[in-house]
């Protein structure tokens, strides 16, 4: 049977992690690439590179990247940030990337999901949505790393997004995200349930018991988290050995 | 002949991740859709990802579907690769290479075992597990090992069906037939698992 995906997620800044990552069996801890090796020796599914450079070299630095991350794993991996033409997703797949993740370019010109699926076909293309619950009960697309909000709703943007040719979509709640107090069900459930491309919850992973919620209660289709593993609060084989003992499908 | 393996260079996919994968193996490959280098490779891998008829056409132009099936040293058929060693596809009604004696076909829909109450999706994304091995691309690799998979289609099991996996329904994990191999799976992407197949595949006489 297929299994829930676990995924590590690493923000990348001019070619290295952004946050202090403390990690004392890799000689250096800024290296995406080390730590991704080090994830995937643990036993995660998939890795996520999420590049917040803003400079005119970022396209040069992103691909040399995407090289030595594609040389030196053998489990997928999506690369997100910033991508907005079908020039840099075909550059980044030709180098090795296996996804690639648009947000706040394809909300803007959501003809780019048609573009890319068209061209390198729905399976590498993920939409990334950033949503917030609004008083109102109700969940919005917000842009721009969640600086900006939209009056979309979040369903009508991801059954759009796939329509138009989106493979999967990585749903970040901005409502649990860095709480540690769990992911989002209700949306994730309503668009796991709803959708016919995998949904990968995103945002207040902080016990393992999270996880197995998500998966058995929202059904994601693979969870999302980045402190928790970069700090060690919970240790990818710990994690998956309890989902195996609580009967969810994962691959150990 | 050389030592070089040919990885075939056609319009689908990330054929480099396969260099990469090789690589790491300590095998020389070089990616090339040029005919005589693929004729005169020790083994060719025949990868892809991507859709069936626009792959088979970019094959027919270059004359590359009749070189591929009068190959006579192994030959190892990744993902679409396999489909198209197959007689035909369902993915836009495509005639294909008929090395393989089945039929590939669109995932009905259904639950998978791994979550049966909601409607599984289409594509299969992610790691399953492959049992039931009938080859020594299989060789030392532990039964029900998880391999990563991305695919709506497969090829139904049949005679040359030599691992089997489940989504939805029973299929073809992989197929041989002489000197043909192929796997649905990506091994590039499979970790440890992926990395011994590819290991006996390049190991191979």
């Amino acid at each position: 049977m297929l299994t829930k995906r676990i995924i590590p997620c690493l923000d990348i800044k001019d070619g290295r992690t952004v946050k202090g990552i403390n990690f004392e069996s890799i000689r250096d801890a800024g290296d995406p690439v080390e730590l991704a090796m080090l994830y995937s020796d643990k036993g995660a599914d998939e890795l996520v590179f999420l590049d917040i450079t803003a400079t005119v070299e970022k396209r040069k630095t992103l691909v040399e990247l995407v090289k030595r991350i594609a040389a030196n794993i053998n489990i997928p991996f999506t690369v997100g940030g910033g991508i907005s033409t079908v020039e840099d997703v075909a550059l980044l797949l030709q180098n090795g990337a296996d996804k690639i993740s648009v947000n706040t370019s394809a909300y803007k010109n959501p003809q780019l999901l048609k573009e890319l699926s068209d061209a390198f076909g729905s399976q590498c293309v993920v939409l990334a949505i950033d949503t917030k619950k609004e008083e109102d009960g109700e969940w919005y697309v917000y842009l721009n790393g969640g600086r900006t909000k939209t009056e979309t709703k979040t369903t009508d943007w991801a059954k759009q997004g796939v329509a138009l040719g989106a493979g999967e979509i990585l749903l970040t709640s901005m409502n649990n995200d860095g709480t540690k107090n769990g992911f989002a069900l209700d949306i994730t459930k309503t668009l796991a349930t709803a959708l016919p491309v995998p949904v990968i919850a995103s945002g207040g992973a902080g016990s393992m018991e999270h996880f197995k919620t998500v998966f058995e209660e929202a059904h994601a289709d693979a969870a999302l988290a980045a402190s928790i593993f970069h700090y060690k609060e919970i240790d990818i084989p710990d994690l998956k050995q309890y989902l195996k003992d609580e009967h969810i499908a994962v691959r150990l | 002949m050389s030592n070089t393996i040919a990885i075939i260079k056609y319009n689908a996919g990330n054929v480099q991740s396969v260099l990469y994968a090789l690589q790491r193996l300590g095998a020389e490959a070089v990616v090339t859709d040029n005919a005589e280098t693929i004729r005169n490779a020790a083994k060719v891998i025949f990868p892809g990802v991507g859709h069936a008829t626009p792959a088979m056409q970019y094959l027919r132009e270059r004359g590359l579907d009749e070189v591929i099936t009068s190959l006579q040293q192994p030959v190892l058929g990744i993902c679409l690769g396999l489909q198209l060693m197959c007689n035909h596809s369902e993915e836009g009604d495509t005639q294909c290479l008929g090395i393989f004696d089945t039929e590939v076909k669109l995932f009905p829909s259904g639950t998978d075992k791994g979550d049966e109450t909601i409607t599984a999706k289409i594509p299969q994304i992610g790691w399953n597990t492959i049992a039931q091995y009938q080859s020594v691309l299989f060789n030392g690799l532990p039964e029900s090992s998880y391999v990563y998979s991305v695919h709506s289609y497969y090829a139904a099991l049949s005679k040359a069906t030599t691992a089997q996996t489940a989504y939805i329904i029973p299929y073809s994990a992989a197929l041989q037939k002489d000197n043909f191999y192929a796997v649905q799976f990506h091994p590039e992407k499979s970790g440890q698992a992926g990395a011994t197949i590819l290991k006996n595949f390049i190991a191979l006489p």
